[in-house]
């Protein structure tokens, strides 16, 4: 337990800095309300508050900050907020027996997910896929993997517009889709630069004693490349689950998505609802959270079972 | 070929490596003979290309002018039948297998069947001394076992030639001599022809029926020395008269190569 101390102090850490961010962010906000409850604040116009920064009016207020800490619509939501919205939108909604409304956070994380799953799963496929490829045949390295490093330099967020409307062109209904390729756009350069380097990971000497048994292609492949690359290949499924759950999100922020995480953080924003975003924000990190920790877990399993040293 | 059909047979054999600060002559024109159930020796100064002769036998470096016959074979064809067991100067074992199934690579790769691989897993890890190890996995061992286990994976198979690049190199001198007995029985009973390399004068003399004295820049051979020595070979011959005197003319040897070489 010498591990958790550290981790309970950077905790602590953020949350204290989150309230104390709270108040000057709130501020004109709290001042607002006041207002408009007939309280005598400095400036009196939001107009004029306008014109002053948030540390004098916090100076000039000190009465109204507190009030920043429990507003309606807040600018910047405390942890607490944002924890009993979460706390609201997904268990509050099972208990209600409406986990799969549109209201629910469960419910649109479950779409979230799946669209992350089924990125994953296509992008780890081509991010081995194209690993072998280079890895055994030098026209790949030099052929496949510039346009590799190319693809990741173009920023998703233009690009996903472009895979929703073509995907709709064709003919393809929903958005599971185009989201599912977005995922896998992202996720796949990870594994494909990890299981290269992993899949070159074995020593010469080790190629070298494989070719003293005569061994052929297919048998050094499966005897040496691919058990030398599995830590590699662990890594980068970490790295490529979060880039894939990113990628998702990402997928569903342009407008006509209705449902997932994304499209919950981009209506909250048109409807002016903070706390509906931070909400998701907190949902996604805690599936990606979840998703990394999950295979972290399978890593550990899988490399202790094959002996690699812990 | 001569009557004697020698297991390994080079003749003027050249290597040339080329690299980026222009071609290295590894091996000049290097002649020899190696009879079946030799324990032939290589030693001299680091870079006279002992390390790349035992790999232009095992077809892992090809000559660039002579020739090598293995079994009157290419050492291409000889490989493809399995021709030698190759042990390198580092362990080399597969961190994510056990001994036991270290030493069943090559019988995997080769085809071996399920009954005879367990079978002969077992008889090679008693001859280096290794039985109750085979569950274990390379990190939970000693250098030295895992020395001794790199050789077991190459005995395995039964190739008829052992080739050896400094294989205790990495050892302290106890160990060392333990395994220097052993690997002494084990060629006794064995019958193979084991190609050794080695930078200590002793471990050569004490094993070998064969020196060969090596030399640098080119690299080529500068003395054959027949062991005079009798098979059995407790420990303590290396206190003799015959022992010492073979020990100093491998050291006349190396010493001329030396300065041939100034
Ligand atoms: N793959 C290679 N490419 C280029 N040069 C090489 C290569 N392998 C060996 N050499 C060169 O060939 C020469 C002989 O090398 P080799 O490894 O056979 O020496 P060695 O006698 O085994 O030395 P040591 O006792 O240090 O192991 C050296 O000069 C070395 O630099
Ligand atoms: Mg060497």
């Amino acid at each position: 337990m010498r591990n958790t101390w550290p981790v309970l102090v950077v905790l602590g850490a953020i949350a204290a800095l989150w309230y104390l961010a709270v108040a000057p962010m709130n501020i004109r906000g709290a001042l607002d309300q006041a207002e408009r409850a007939g309280a005598v604040v400095a400036p009196e116009t939001p107009k004029a508050r306008q014109e002053v920064s948030v540390w004098r009016l916090m100076i000039d207020n000190p009465d109204h900050i507190a009030a920043g800490y429990s507003l309606d619509r807040p600018r910047l939501p405390t942890p607490v907020q944002v924890g009993e919205e979460l706390w609201k939108s997904t268990v509050g909604m099972a208990l209600r027996g409406r986990a799969m409304s549109k209201r629910s956070l469960i419910y649109h994380g479950w779409v979230t997910l799946q669209a992350t799953l089924w990125g994953f799963l296509l992008g780890t496929a081509v991010g081995i896929l194209g690993a072998v490829a280079i890895v055994h045949w030098r026209v790949m390295d030099m052929s496949l993997m510039p346009w590799a490093i190319i693809s990741q330099t173009v920023p998703i967020v233009a690009l996903a517009p472009m895979i929703i409307v073509v995907s709709a062109q064709i003919g393809i209904e929903g958005r599971a889709i185009p989201k599912a390729i977005i995922s896998a756009y992202l996720c796949y350069f990870p594994v494909l630069v990890g299981m290269v380097k992993g899949l070159r990971a074995p020593t010469v000497s080790q190629i070298d004693l494989l070719k003293t048994y005569n061994a052929s292609a297919l048998q050094g492949f499966l005897k040496l490349r691919v058990p030398a690359s599995l830590p590699y290949l662990f890594t980068s499924l970490k790295v490529g689950i979060a880039a894939a759950l990113v990628g998702t999100i990402v997928g569903e922020l342009p407008t006509g998505a209705i449902s997932g995480l994304g499209a919950r953080i981009l209506i909250g924003d048109q409807f002016g609802t903070p706390l509906a975003i931070w909400a998701a924000l907190v949902a996604a990190a805690i599936l990606a959270g979840v998703l990394v920790t999950l295979l972290d877990l399978l890593q550990k399993i899988t490399l202790k079972r094959m002996g690699f040293r812990q | 070929m001569t009557e004697t059909n020698p297991v390994i047979s080079a003749r003027n054999l050249d290597l040339v490596f080329q690299t980026n600060d222009g071609p290295v002559q590894a091996l000049k024109d290097v002649a020899l003979d190696i009879e079946k159930g030799d324990f032939v020796s290589f030693i001299g100064p680091s870079g006279c290309g002992k390390t790349t002769f035992l790999r232009v036998i095992a077809a892992l470096e090809h000559p660039t002018g002579g020739t090598v016959t293995v079994n009157g074979m290419t050492p291409d064809e000889a490989r493809r039948q399995r021709a030698y067991g190759y042990v390198f100067q580092a362990a080399g074992l597969f961190p994510w297998r056990t001994i036991a199934r270290n030493i069943k690579l090559p019988l995997e790769i080769m085809g071996f069947s399920r009954a005879e691989q367990d079978e002969r897993v077992e008889r090679v890890l008693k001859l280096v001394d290794l039985d109750g190890f085979g569950e274990k996995y390379p990190w939970q061992l000693s250098g030295g076992m895992q020395q001794r286990a790199s050789i077991a994976r190459a005995l395995a198979f039964d190739a008829d030639i052992l080739l050896m690049d400094e294989p205790f190199g990495a050892l302290d001198e106890i160990v060392r001599d333990h395994l220097n007995e052993q690997l002494l029985a084990l060629w006794e009973r064995t019958g193979k022809t084991i190609c050794f390399v080695t930078h200590s004068i002793p471990e050569a003399v004490y094993l070998s029926t064969k020196i060969v004295v090596m030399s640098p820049r080119p690299g080529r051979i500068t003395d054959v020395i027949e062991s005079p020595l009798p098979k059995e070979r407790p420990l303590d011959i290396r206190d003799t008269p015959e022992f010492l005197e073979i020990a100093h003319r491998v050291r006349e040897g190396l010493r001329a190569g030396h300065a041939y070489d100034d």
